[in-house]
């Protein structure tokens, strides 16, 4: 391994995204079984989506219509005339041993996405999207590895065969040098925002509803040839796509360097130790041979539909980025911040919610983050949501709670103890701001403390703060502070002025 | 011998109509016949007896009430094995699927069992389809009913031998390169191949999917028009299935059936007949047009330059699709299963080339060869690409040849039944049979094969193709060749078939 930023001093690295998204249709891509995730396995599947002899695909419309919103979202092309193939290998969770996917003639093309990293523009080219159906899923018992080898043997589930995916390629993206890893980051980040704005995917990658995989090469610095690539498959948070190129540069960098040649291969990613290992050797030459799938007619979309269709796009994201920072006040950092966290849908979905954006901004960027980052999981991943989070806030702002105790509602929300109310509840945890309550606890502080108690008669305000503190401790922080001042003053007859 | 096993579905659904019999008493008849004929011609490989008599008790109840499911309502027939069947295992004349039971009914199944017509049994066939003679059948071969040391054509050998032994009234069949059509010719019956897209495929289990097609196998052109009429059109589940309405083919028989061919313009495909046709073959067929002419038809020779690549587009296109659609038996959900023997735990892999290895004959695994090294990188342009530009020609020729005809004729197949084992160790001369079948295939357009008389004692098949869409006008010229044949015959052909060696049945 060569250290990272050495590496690129000596190397200009290329990258390339293929990211599939699983939609959220209702049927599969050629049957009528449910595409729901999740169900007893083998429970949602038919002759079809089971390959089983003489059955036969029939294609989704809903899957076509997503297929070319996201084409659409992605400013491609879009095939007047298009067909589906069939990519022929063998493997024990395709139904066929073949993939009916598209090839030559995918269904949206020649599009890009303008994606921002720390506040810099990179536009990264897609070279096409197109439709495929998802494989069974293989589970591998035994075996130390998880993986078929050395497994004593294996269960397939069919229900996610079939389902339908949309692959999207990137062209190679050149020019990124020390930023690649937050490049690669932030598109699958700004990605994902997309789909879920187009509201086609549930796009979780924690359920594989989106799944990236990172190719990779370097090249010596000036150089306008590409190098050998390696493919490291199935990087499953925005944090592991940055860890993965960081990881795939450094190893490159080191096999180049000692004059050594990067071999083709897929490679493994390892979220515990943060390496990738060898996989299949893959060559250009692996043969799928490829030809247009028989039992299906093509599609071809009119140019009418694809002008209805583009009428239902969200809006632009860098539009709608400068738009949010306008409405939400935020300095130039800040929404940097806020984007590169990938908080950006958070902060908007709790704002949407009732909180002011600067308090959505905080909590989700330094009490949240700081939870996440704790656990190694995205942000989105937490078991929280902006309207849990914005009724907090309301709390906060209603004098239920105070900051302090706000942390300990997260506490419990997170750990799955309820709704914040319900929390506050549960845990009593809202503030007294009941004056029988504070006035008995007040009288014990100022008796506690004769002393303080005194100088504050003679007019030394600022002595107040000693006795609110014991009041504080006493009430176990649960006490409108404000009060407890107002209190403390009354009492020993001193004014403000 | 039953008389009712010797009548035409028409006439069996005529006295079914008039309460001369009913469709318990026809089936038993039929599946008497089975019993008695099936052990020296083996057209059958499952024979549901149970099955088939429970749908004619429950046609004839419906009858009772005064209810018909269809034209064919209570007349039995019989199911090319390569269609799935619930209840009736499915095996495609393979190994590999020995003892598979579909949990699904083809669309065309379906449309038989909602019509009322009880399933006989599942016919034998070379296996996958893949076959000119059915002795690639993996259950061994069936036997021509007109000589039983020759082959009733193939793949669709069972079927065409379970109508010309009176096994069977009528039955399924499928035509990818001819598979309806040939044995249909050297069996002395009917044989049709609708267009492309006409009949639904779904529950086909696929050879090449862009060629085949299901159609009717029976021993009268009406018959088959009555058959066509059930199973055709639209179906949901095919995307390749046209939605438009099913042709008037039983008016066309009827029509066909008058003997009035005036205004109809015949093109004889020029480079479908001559050299490489056996004399007889030749001969027959010409007298049939001369009897289209004395018809009232207007008779041109129309050319089709491209047909003569037609056969090696096909074993190119054929076997690509062919390698990709069996990739799925691989022992992992159904069918066959077998361990490589000496190996200790193997893989996965190990298993399913063990179980390709024991499960598909020489000849699919010769197709499947084909077709891989057809589709591989590198060959795949010069091979599947070069073939798929030639049907493009082909089409063109067909769409050229009709203008100038209304319907193209030929001799079905270029030899009558040749003798089992003959060609089986010559690929290439077996391929020969579908010479003159499988340009129709390439260009979707429909086909028939109606007896045009002996050659040396052995039936001789003509073929009438039209349009696409117009399958009505094979239908109307097939009836017409058989009005005019069977009138001088003085009876339909299969009547001057010799009787066939009887097993004695007990009652």
């Amino acid at each position: 391994m060569m250290d990272f930023d050495e590496a690129l001093e000596q190397f200009d690295p290329a990258l390339g995204l293929e990211v599939h998204v699983e939609l959220n249709t209702a049927t599969k891509m050629f049957c009528g079984c449910p595409a729901a995730f999740g169900g007893e396995p083998n429970t949602h599947v038919c002759p079809t989506c089971l390959g089983l002899p003489g059955s036969m695909p029939v294609v989704n419309g809903k899957a076509v219509e997503s297929a070319i919103r996201i084409g659409l979202a992605l400013n491609c092309s879009i095939a007047e005339w298009c067909r589906f193939a069939r990519k022929n290998y063998f493997y024990p969770d395709m139904p066929k041993n073949f993939q009916t996917s598209q090839y030559d003639e995918p269904i949206a093309f020649d599009g890009y996405l303008d994606v921002d990293v720390e506040g810099e523009t990179f536009r990264v080219e897609i070279e096409r999207a197109h439709m495929e159906e998802d494989t069974g899923k293989s589970t591998h018992v035994g075996g130390t590895t998880g993986r078929i080898h050395g497994a004593e043997y294996s269960l397939v589930d069919y229900n996610r065969a079939g389902i339908p995916l949309i692959e999207i390629v990137t062209r190679p993206i050149v020019g990124a040098g020390v930023k690649a890893p937050l490049v690669a980051r932030a598109y699958v980040q700004q990605l994902r925002d997309l789909i879920l704005a187009l509201g086609v995917s549930e796009a979780r990658m924690d359920q594989g509803n989106l799944r990236a995989d990172v190719n990779l090469s370097l090249a010596p610095k000036g150089s306008d040839r590409l190098g050998t690539r390696s493919e490291t498959k199935n990087v499953n948070s925005f944090r592991s796509v940055e860890r993965a190129v960081r990881y795939e540069i450094s190893r490159h960098a080191a096999i180049l360097a000692a004059g050594d040649a990067v071999v083709q291969e897929t490679r493994h990613w390892h979220e515990d130790t943060g390496i990738t290992t060898s996989g299949r050797e893959k060559s250009d030459a692996e043969d799928y041979r490829y030809f247009p799938e028989p039992d299906l007619v093509p599609v071809a979309p009119s140019a009418q539909w694809v002008e209805e269709l583009r009428g239902t796009l969200p809006e632009n994201p860098t539009a709608k980025r400068a738009r949010l920072q306008a409405e939400w006040g935020f300095s130039d950092l800040e929404m940097r911040d806020t984007v590169g966290a990938g908080a950006l849908g958070l902060v908007e979905e709790t704002i949407a919610a009732g909180a002011a954006p600067q308090a959505a901004r905080k909590w989700w960027l330094s009490e949240l983050a700081r939870r996440a980052n704790e656990e190694g999981v995205e942000l989105s991943d937490l078991a929280i949501t902006p309207a849990q989070v914005a009724r907090i806030q309301a709390l906060v702002d209603e004098g239920k709670v105070n900051d302090k105790l706000a942390r300990q509602v997260f506490d419990g929300v997170l750990a799955g103890e309820g709704e914040p109310d319900a929390v506050v509840e549960a845990r009593g945890l809202a503030i007294v701001s009941d004056d029988g309550a504070l006035s008995a606890a007040v009288d014990d502080a100022i008796a506690a403390n004769p002393d303080v108690a005194e100088k504050i008669r003679g007019g030394k305000v600022a002595a107040a703060g000693a006795l609110i503190g014991a009041v504080m401790k006493q009430m176990r922080g649960q006490a409108d502070a404000g009060r407890v001042r107002e209190l403390i003053l009354e009492k020993l007859g001193a004014g403000e002025g | 011998m039953s008389d009712l096993t010797r009548r035409s579905a028409a006439e069996l659904a005529a006295a079914l109509a008039d309460g001369e019999t009913s469709s318990v008493e026809l089936t038993r008849a039929h599946l008497d016949r089975i019993a008695a004929v099936d052990g020296a011609v083996h057209a059958y490989l499952h024979v549901d007896a149970e099955g088939a008599l429970a749908a004619a008790r429950e046609s004839d109840e419906r009858r009772a009430r005064g209810e018909s499911a269809s034209r064919l309502d209570g007349v039995p027939i019989a199911v090319k094995d390569v269609l799935t069947t619930v209840g009736m295992p499915t095996t495609c004349g393979s190994r590999i699927l020995e003892g598979w039971v579909p949990p699904y009914d083809a669309t065309v199944v379906a449309r038989l069992r909602a019509g009322g017509l009880p399933l006989l049994g599942k016919t034998n066939m070379d296996e996958f389809a893949m076959g000119s003679s059915t002795e690639h059948s993996a259950y061994g071969p069936t036997h021509n009913p007109w000589d039983l040391e020759r082959i009733p054509g193939g793949s669709g050998g069972g079927s065409a031998a379970a109508v010309s032994a009176f096994a069977a009234p009528l039955a399924l069949g499928t035509d990818t390169g001819g598979s309806i059509r040939q044995p249909a010719a050297v069996t002395g019956s009917v044989g049709v191949k609708p267009t492309y897209g006409g009949i639904s495929r779904y529950g086909l289990v696929a050879m090449a999917n862009s060629l085949d097609q299901v159609g009717p196998v029976t021993r009268t052109v009406l018959d088959a028009a009555l058959l066509h009429e059930l199973i055709g059109g639209h179906d949901p589940l095919d995307s390749t299935s046209i939605d438009q309405p099913v042709p008037d083919v039983v008016g066309a028989a009827e029509q066909g059936a008058t003997g009035d061919l005036r205004g109809l313009r015949v093109g004889v495909v020029k480079e479908l007949t001559g050299e490489g046709y056996q004399a007889g073959v030749q001969q027959r067929f010409d007298e049939t047009v001369a009897l289209l002419v004395e018809a009232g038809a207007e008779v041109v020779e129309v050319s089709c330059p491209h047909f003569v690549h037609a056969l090696a587009a096909y074993y190119l296109i054929m076997p690509s699709e062919a390698s990709s659609n069996l990739a799925r038996f691989d022992a992992m959900r159904y069918g066959l299963r077998v361990e490589p023997e000496g190996v200790e735990a193997p893989s996965a892999e190990e298993v399913m080339r063990a179980t390709r290895d024991a499960g598909f004959g020489d000849e699919v695994k010769r197709r499947i060869i084909l077709g891989t090294y057809a589709l591989s990188s590198g060959y795949y342009d010069a091979y599947y690409g070069r073939a798929q530009q030639i049907r493009t020609l082909i089409s063109r020729d067909f769409a050229a040849a009709f203008e100038q005809a209304d319907v193209l004729v030929s001799p079905t197949a270029p030899t009558t039944a040749f003798k089992l084992g003959e060609k089986l160790d010559d690929p290439l001369a077996m391929y020969l049979n579908d010479l003159a079948t499988i340009p129709a295939n390439l260009a979707g357009v429909p086909g028939i094969s109606v007896p045009a008389g002996l050659a040396d004692g052995l039936p001789v098949g003509f073929q009438v193709l039209a349009p696409a869409l117009a399958d009505d006008r094979v239908y109307r010229v097939g009836a017409a060749v058989e009005t005019a044949l069977t009138g001088r015959w003085g009876g339909p052909l299969l009547d001057q078939a010799p009787a066939l060696p009887t097993t004695e049945v007990a009652r």
